[in-house]
């Protein structure tokens, strides 16, 4: 019996978003088994709270340099809970602004290394012959640089502004990720299903965008939320060394004001603390969250 | 049941053996009350496909089972239950007592280490007392008897082919000289050639070392070759045992019927564009039928056969569990 | 140049060399002249080594050949891209490894489904049916039914056998006129290998298309093959229909592949010493002659072609349908006056 049934149900589009839904149903049950994760998750959560609803939380007003109405590095008090900056400043209102900063310049040089590795990665995986083997050294060579002179360098050269801070550590980021995606891609490539897509009938656009692509973003995935961190981290670094945009406050340009007034030596711990716990929390909350998550992606690729 | 004299003590006695493994949607019973005996030189197949049990079987004659699993009845190997004997007792048996070849020996070798040096290591392990020149004296006479020369001890598993890693494997078998064999889909994956070869091997070995072989497989043929008597297993339950040519050329149970056609004979014009098969799958042993668990796939099913399991009866002199066997 | 009437796939000549780690030219097909006719079953037999899956990925356009050339329906292919994949539509193919096969991401639906997007058969279909119905139409003639059942399942959720059917499905949809198959059972249990190759055989039978199986069981060349050719070593040894080649076989390694096949009667079994040579040091002379069971038990010598044997080279076998050998021994005793 060969008929051709009249009427079925499900259109393409039904049967691709019901897979979707499974999937993300069954990561989000994986991931609630690790308890790191979720701790890390909420912490995570808590901060972008504070970074989106800063505006609820803390006057802009208070970042103002001339309205400021505390004392100089006092001590926290009622009025000011962690105290005041040597411009009269409430640290709190400093710390919940610059949470702001730190977080979107995190992200956002995320994305871009993000982009710039998976192509990169994939490109120089899934092709053979000298541009694969071009790309390849170019990742090993950045990988390879140390980040600092090179941020520091591009910095200087591009200027001192929130985008360029972006920009650099976005182009000294991408190479650790370009090596993971294209490992990933290497193997997968020799996958029979892979072959199988040429011998329908794939393009090499097709394999790749169809089969390699989709099997290697939950790598991706969860290798994004620890870049974030360190995105994070370097972000910190180049306010503190005084790259960063001079007109915003982030936790970096909190600790690079904190030295410059000698804060350490005076003892106005309440100026350096916060800040430096802060970056440490959140830092601490991606890497607990991407754990997590590698180690929910990581059976599921080998699973037969 | 079996054609074994009672006097000689069997190297293997499975009675009444179940096993159970507790997973997290319930009891899986993957091995529902064996029984199976095997005399020293003897060689006994055991047939059944992916699904059936045997090696949850095979895993439990050196307690070998994964943690959790419940075993039942009775598993004696040279007269001793390994399944309660002492952890002492249990590590002299293995490999010197009984040894296992396991299924999928290609992939079974350390990737990083020397052929040379994975035979050697049971020898070691069990006689500790050794000097190195008299291991690798064994480890040669070992490979030569696997049909390998004894250069090959220095190679790496990736430089053999699959006929010389299962010859490896083999050998690794032999190494303490155990009395007891067991060969787990021996030729799977082989090329016909060098399954030749490698059932004339056991044959061989057999004969010289006078051990006991019990081979698993789901080709019917390579164990009617081979073997002396053959039991066939479905669903956890040994369904139909005999001689080797009992069951291969007169099968009693239709699953058994439906094993041996399943590799025709080559001049038989009658299975020229006639391939012979069974419908659907093997059954989930998590959810097995009401009553004869091959029944969904029998053509010779009848509404009786749903009502039980039928019991192991003896029909024309051997056990068989169908309550049509016999029948013309 | 007629294409109806001519057959629809031919190898002439075709070599593929590989170059080894060791920089030795490895030559896993050595000459082979070939031809598949419209709606036949072929079978291709050998061992590891023999060449056969490299044979069928060059037929298919995997591989391209070192030297010969691949023709369809009389013409040279073209390996361009957009050639390959109009040529994809006609000739399928499916691969060894089954289980593999399938990407563990994507529904058993979006497998199948591949293939008819890929070449946009849900605007071209005849009968104007929609790609959910081609799916649901190429599962079921897989035997797979009722089809959406089986829709939104991972391959990981479907027995060996299943995932193999919905591969044939896969390549089925794309309605072929020819399809390989690589060991299509090898890896199945025995009890299901009847279905599949019932399945391969209705292929040909109730849909037209041929069919090439490339395989090491003699025995599912007897179910289901019209006709055979054996191969050792990069070179078909032997070739015709599969009666004449399994009942009367000419050459000496058929004889011995035939006469191990698990039995408990019938011939003596020849098992060969050693195993198949590497590909890149094929033996001088006829390839098979160092473990030949005629030259060991003194035939060759006594019918005075032993140093032929070890010295002359033999012919690439031609493509016609004669029952024929490339063996020196044969060839003297199939023109020697009988008696």
């Amino acid at each position: 019996m060969t008929a051709t049934p009249t009427a079925v149900q499900l259109t393409p589009g039904q049967v691709a978003r019901r897979r979707r839904a499974q999937a993300a149903r069954r990561t989000w049950a994986g991931f609630r088994s690790h308890r790191s994760g979720l701790f890390g998750l909420a912490l995570l959560l808590f901060f972008v709270l504070v970074a989106l609803l800063a505006p609820l939380l803390a006057d802009s007003e208070g970042l103002e340099v001339t309205k400021a109405t505390g004392g100089v590095l006092q001590p926290p008090s009622s009025g000011y809970p962690l105290g005041t900056d040597e411009n009269g400043r409430s640290i709190l209102t400093l710390l919940i602004w610059g949470s702001r900063i730190s977080l979107f310049v995190g992200m956002l040089a995320t994305l871009i290394s993000m982009i710039i590795g998976t192509l990169i990665g994939l490109a120089s995986g899934f092709f053979e012959g000298w541009p694969a083997r071009l790309l390849f050294r170019v990742t090993e060579w950045f990988l390879v640089i140390p980040f600092v002179p090179l941020a520091i360098v591009l910095a200087t050269v591009l200027g001192r502004s929130l985008i360029n801070i972006v920009i650099v550590i976005g182009i000294t980021g991408w190479a650790g990720t370009a090596m993971l995606i294209r490992s990933q891609t290497l193997s997968i490539k020799e996958r029979p299903y892979v072959e199988r897509a040429r011998v329908l009938g794939a393009g090499r656009w097709h394999q790749m965008s169809r089969h390699i692509l989709p099997n290697v973003m939950p790598m991706v995935f969860a290798n994004t939320t620890l870049t974030v961190a360190l995105a994070i981290l370097a972000e910190t670094t180049l306010s503190f060394l005084g790259l960063g945009d001079p007109t915003r406050v982030s936790w970096g340009s909190m600790l690079e004001d904190a030295f410059a007034v000698g804060a350490m030596t005076t003892g106005a711990w309440w100026y350096i603390v916060p800040p430096g716990v802060c970056v440490v929390l959140v830092v601490l909350a991606f890497t607990l969250v991407g754990q997590a998550l590698e180690e929910v992606f990581n059976p599921r690729l080998r699973e037969r | 049941m079996s054609a074994v004299s009672e006097e000689v003590e069997p190297l293997l006695a499975l009675r009444g053996v179940s096993v159970t493994y507790h997973t997290a949607e319930g009891p899986l019973p993957a091995v529902r009350g064996v029984d199976l005996t095997l005399a020293p030189g003897e060689v006994v197949g055991l047939a059944g496909e992916s699904g059936c049990g045997k090696s949850t079987l095979v895993s439990t004659v050196l307690r070998l089972q994964p943690t959790g699993a419940e075993v039942d009845g009775e598993v004696l190997v040279l007269g001793q239950d390994v399944q309660t004997i002492s952890w002492g007792k249990l590590r002299a048996l293995r490999w010197a007592g009984a040894s296992i070849v396991f299924q999928g020996a290609l992939h079974s070798l350390n990737p990083v280490q020397r052929i040379g040096r994975q035979i050697a290591e049971p020898i070691t392990l069990h006689e500790p007392e050794l000097r190195p020149e008299q291991v690798q004296r064994r480890v040669d006479e070992l490979l030569e008897q696997v049909g390998l020369s004894a250069s090959r001890a220095r190679s790496y598993p990736h430089q053999l082919s699959g006929g010389q890693k299962q010859r490896v494997m083999i050998a690794m078998a032999l190494a303490c000289r155990p009395q007891l064999i067991v060969a787990d889909e021996p030729t799977t994956a082989l090329d016909v050639m060098v399954q030749a070869q490698i059932l004339d091997l056991l044959r061989d070995l057999v004969r010289d070392l006078d051990v006991g072989l019990l081979i698993i497989s789901h080709d019917l043929s390579v164990l009617a070759d081979v073997c002396d008597r053959v039991l066939v297993m479905y669903a956890g339950r040994i369904v139909e045992a005999g001689t080797a040519g009992e069951v291969f050329v007169e099968p009693l149970h239709p699953y058994t019927a439906a094993l041996s056609g399943a590799f025709p004979r080559i001049g038989d014009p009658a299975a020229r564009y006639a391939p012979a098969g069974l419908a659907g799958d093997p059954p989930d042993p998590r959810s097995l039928p009401e009553g004869c668990s091959f029944a969904p796939r029998c053509s010779r099913a009848v509404d009786r056969c749903t009502h039980a399991e039928p019991p192991l009866v003896e029909v024309h002199g051997r056990p068989v569990a169908c309550i049509r066997a016999g029948e013309s | 140049m007629s294409s109806e009437t001519g057959p629809l796939l031919e190898a002439r000549g075709v070599a593929v060399e590989f170059v080894t780690r060791g920089g030795h030219a490895a030559r896993a097909l050595d000459g082979v002249d070939l031809s598949v006719p419209r709606g036949e079953v072929l079978a291709i037999v050998g061992e590891s080594g023999s060449g056969k899956t490299t044979l069928a990925r060059t037929l298919l356009g995997l591989e391209k050949p070192t030297r010969g050339e691949v023709l369809f329906e009389g013409r040279p292919l073209d390996y361009s891209v957009r050639a390959m994949r109009a040529y994809r539509r006609r000739v399928q193919m499916v691969l060894q490894d089954a289980a593999g096969s399938l990407n563990p991401r994507q529904t058993v639906y979006e497998s199948v489904a591949e293939g008819i997007r890929l070449h946009r058969l849900d605007r071209t279909d005849e009968q104007g049916r929609s790609e959910a119905e081609q799916v649901a139409a190429a599962l079921s003639e897989a035997g797979l039914r009722p089809p959406e059942r089986l829709f939104l399942r991972y391959p990981h959720e479907l027995s060996g056998g299943q995932k193999q059917r919905v591969l044939i499905a896969g390549a089925l949809a794309l309605r072929p006129e020819l399809v390989l198959a690589d060991e299509p059972v090898s890896s199945l249990d025995a009890s299901i290998r009847g279905e599949i190759l019932a399945l391969l055989l209705r292929l040909r039978q109730e849909l037209g298309m041929g069919v090439v199986v490339v395989t090491h069981d003699l025995g599912l060349a007897w179910n289901i093959a019209d006709r055979i050719a054996v191969m050792y070593l990069g070179r078909v040894v032997e070739c015709g229909t599969t009666e004449e080649v399994l009942t009367a076989p000419k050459h000496p390694y058929t004889k011995a592949l035939l006469s191990v096949v698990p039995e408990i009667e019938d011939l003596e079994p020849v098992v060969l010493t050693g195993e198949v040579p590497d590909p890149s040091r094929i033996p001088f002379g006829c390839r098979f002659h160092p473990r030949c069971p005629a030259r060991a038990d003194g035939t060759t010598e006594r019918a005075g072609v032993d140093e032929a044997c070890r010295l002359e080279p033999l012919e690439v076998l031609p493509a016609t349908g004669e029952h024929r050998a490339a063996c020196h021994l044969d060839r003297v005793l199939s023109t020697a006056p009988p008696g």
